[in-house]
């Protein structure tokens, strides 16, 4: 496949649309492109069912009985009139309520998309079109960020989320209290808050290579215009961004809601903030007592999942700034 | 409505590049500009800084009676028309037509009637709704003119609006910048790299060279009276035929040696420019018009003929290019973007009359405008007059 995008002349690398109707160009885009519809779409469809296929098992497995999921595999299970919704039953009926953990889910997942979003399309805006003191430094110290990972900060963030932070001065028989205790120990808000920090670095870095790739152009003529920053950020830096913060917005969601390890360190046995990714945990029971119910549990896991990126993915546009500036 | 006056202005960049060095201007109000150049030479960081979008690293710049050095673009009360239009691309062009009053809070009505005066002007009435994406080049271009003109501002700028046009749609739109300029009589500041719109725009023209004003006059002055050897090469096309020669006066006139080839000039060139009688060597610039077929010419033209073997010919219909070689050494007039004129490996370009019947590889008598040459100093490259 590669022998034919060796030859690379990367000609098109800043046309706004070199995916225009696969004809003419040179650019390796293009020749992706063009190489990529050659393929059968017969083909295309093969590759389509073999990543399904996973899925398909699991679902037809959500409607069988224990037994039956123990003794044979799913495809021995295909008649759906021997299907049985006792695992949805044992699910929703359940004695923590599976409604309640999936409005937990929402209170963690939808804070913890929008927040990181508001606050790195300003800092990414800031460093691509601000020019202040330490811009440089400052952008890339932000970015390695992206290098320290999760896990080491959680027990000092618990810490902080229970007590606070303190700090005894050496010598002096006096402690400062640096943050004071907010008694978030248990609370969605402590895994919103985290996760909305760890997503910072990589937001502000996948925003600001969109938002500094935009046309220079555009937005000294709004300055002549009368615009100031914030209003190039609100009139022309957010509407042109919108298929980045959709991007951004579908991975963000996905996963804070699919994350089990933030949330599980930080509500922990509180069960009335519990998201559903530890609901379904604490069914499935120890030793894998239910794990009957884990496949049911997944679709209704997903469920919320697939909305969101059904309902964004029509934001992914291609060519939103056609025409702004002759490409 | 308002003069811009630049003084002494320059431009220093942090890397430690002069792009430009004492420019003075002074902009009449109403009047169009234009300032030319080849590439690099400053033209459009000048412009910039009129607009505000490059800082002033010394001089002053007024626009009106107002310094304007530290004022923000939005304050300095101008529009400007990029090169690639810039326009808002997710905006209807009825919104990017009048963003600016929307910005300047402007009453609704009040933007709505500038809008569609200045849509009717551009004959941009059926596409008040579409968004750039869907417009033509031309219709995109028409669009950043609406921008700028709804604001009536005290003056516009323009960066090369017409470079990415093709050939055709840039003529029509040459005439009609400038027919809008004289109906609206804004003062007007016009960069273009192209000398062809510099001379049929401008009520006058500024000429850059490596960040230094070269001359400024009306496009006619500056074809009939090139400050230097630079301005007389740039200004015209094909370019002013440069050579090293020596002139030599007696009672009745003079000679000037160019090559192995003498040419005779007439009393009055010396009368319009006593100081030639300092000068032995001179560069003598002579324009592809000056030069005929000698046998189309009506009258005498004894001692004002080369002799040369024609090398190419290109038949432009209404007039002949004729490259030929004239034995003399050619001058750089310091233009980057000068090619060579020909393939043909010749010196010298004619713009012979198409009844001429030369040929290629022929030798040809070539009548010359000896009273139309122009006299250069070849140290200073400067013109000699007085």
């Amino acid at each position: 496949m590669s022998s034919t995008t060796t030859d690379t002349s990367i000609t098109s690398s800043g046309d706004p649309h070199p995916i225009d109707d696969g004809s003419g160009g040179s650019g390796i885009i293009d020749r992706a492109y063009r190489l990529l519809r050659s393929v059968p779409t017969g083909l295309l469809w093969l590759i389509v069912v073999v990543w399904t296929i996973p899925t398909l098992g699991l679902f037809v497995n959500s409607f069988r009985t224990r037994d039956a999921q123990r003794s044979t595999g799913w495809w021995k299970g295909l008649n759906p009139f021997d299907w049985t919704t006792a695992n949805y039953d044992q699910i929703i009926n359940a004695r923590q309520s599976i409604g309640n953990s999936l409005l937990n889910s929402m209170a963690i997942a939808i804070p913890a998309t929008i927040i990181p979003i508001a606050i790195a399309a300003f800092a990414a805006y800031g460093f691509a079109w601000i020019d202040f003191r330490g811009r440089k430094p400052l952008f890339i110290a932000t970015v390695s960020l992206l290098a320290v990972p999760l896990q080491v900060a959680l027990i000092p963030l618990l810490q902080m989320f229970n007590n606070g932070a303190s700090l005894t001065l050496p010598g002096l028989d006096k402690t400062i209290t640096l943050i004071p205790d907010f008694d978030l120990a248990g609370t969605t808000t402590a895994v919103w808050l985290t996760h909305t920090g760890f997503a910072m670095p990589f937001a502000i870095f996948l925003l600001h290579n969109y938002i500094s790739a935009l046309p220079k152009d555009v937005f000294e003529a709004a300055r002549i215009d009368g615009a100031a920053h914030f209003t190039i950020f609100w009139r022309l830096v957010l509407p042109l961004s919108i298929p980045v913060l959709a991007a951004f917005a579908i991975f963000q969601f996905l996963w804070t809601w699919n994350d089990f390890l933030i949330a599980n360190t930080m509500i922990g046995a509180n069960v009335d903030e519990q998201p559903t990714t530890i609901l379904i945990a604490n069914l499935a029971g120890d030793f894998g007592r239910n794990e009957n119910i884990l496949p049911a549990a997944a679709f209704v896991q997903a469920f919320v999942p697939i909305i969101v990126f059904f309902s964004l993915q029509r934001y992914f546009v291609r060519g939103l700034l056609a025409g702004s500036v002759k490409g | 409505m308002a003069t811009v006056t630049l003084d002494k202005v320059n431009k220093i960049y942090e890397n430690g590049f002069h792009a430009i060095h004492d420019l003075d201007l002074e902009i009449a109000d109403k009047e169009f500009l234009v300032l030319v150049g080849p590439s690099g030479c400053g033209k459009s960081t000048a412009l910039r800084m009129i607009a505000g979008l490059e800082t002033i690293s010394g001089g002053e710049m007024k626009i009106g009676e107002k310094v304007v050095n530290d004022v923000e673009p939005k304050d300095r009360d101008i529009a400007m028309v990029f090169q690639n239009y810039a326009l808002y691309p997710h905006m209807t062009v009825y919104d990017n037509i009048g963003f600016a009053l929307k910005l300047a809070k402007v009453p609704k009505d009040e933007i709505d009637r500038r809008v569609r005066q200045a849509s009717k002007i551009l004959e941009l009435d059926a596409n008040l709704d579409r968004k750039p994406g869907q417009l033509s080049g031309g219709q995109r271009q028409r669009v950043a003119m609406g921008r700028a003109i709804v604001r009536q501002p005290a003056a516009f700028l323009m960066d090369e609006p017409l470079s990415n046009l093709d050939a055709k749609l840039r003529v029509q739109m040459r005439a009609e910048i400038a027919a809008l300029q004289r109906d609206l009589a804004v003062t007007t500041v016009y960069v273009t790299h192209d000398q062809i719109e510099a001379m049929t725009m401008g009520d006058r023209v500024a000429v850059l060279k490596a960040g230094y004003l070269q001359q400024v006059d009306t496009p006619q002055n500056l074809y009939d009276k090139p400050d230097n050897v630079f301005v007389a090469a740039f200004i015209g096309s094909p370019s002013m035929n440069l050579y090293e020669a020596t002139v030599e006066f007696d009672d009745n006139g003079g000679t000037v040696h160019l090559g192995d080839q003498n040419l005779r000039i007439g009393p009055e060139v010396l009368e319009n420019r006593p100081a030639l009688r300092d000068h032995g060597k001179v560069i003598v610039g002579i324009r592809p018009e000056d030069f005929e077929d000698a046998s189309l010419f009506e009258g005498d033209t004894t001692g004002r003929e080369l002799t040369s073997n024609v090398r190419l010919i290109e038949a432009l219909g209404s007039e002949l290019m004729v490259h030929f070689d004239i034995n003399a050494r050619t001058v750089d007039s310091g233009d980057p973007d000068a090619v060579e004129e020909s393939d043909s490996g010749s010196n010298a370009v004619g713009r012979f009359n198409p009844r001429s019947r030369v040929k290629m590889r022929e030798d040809v008598r070539i009548a010359v405008a000896t009273d139309n040459m122009h006299f250069f100093d070849p140290e200073t490259h400067l013109s000699i007059w007085s």
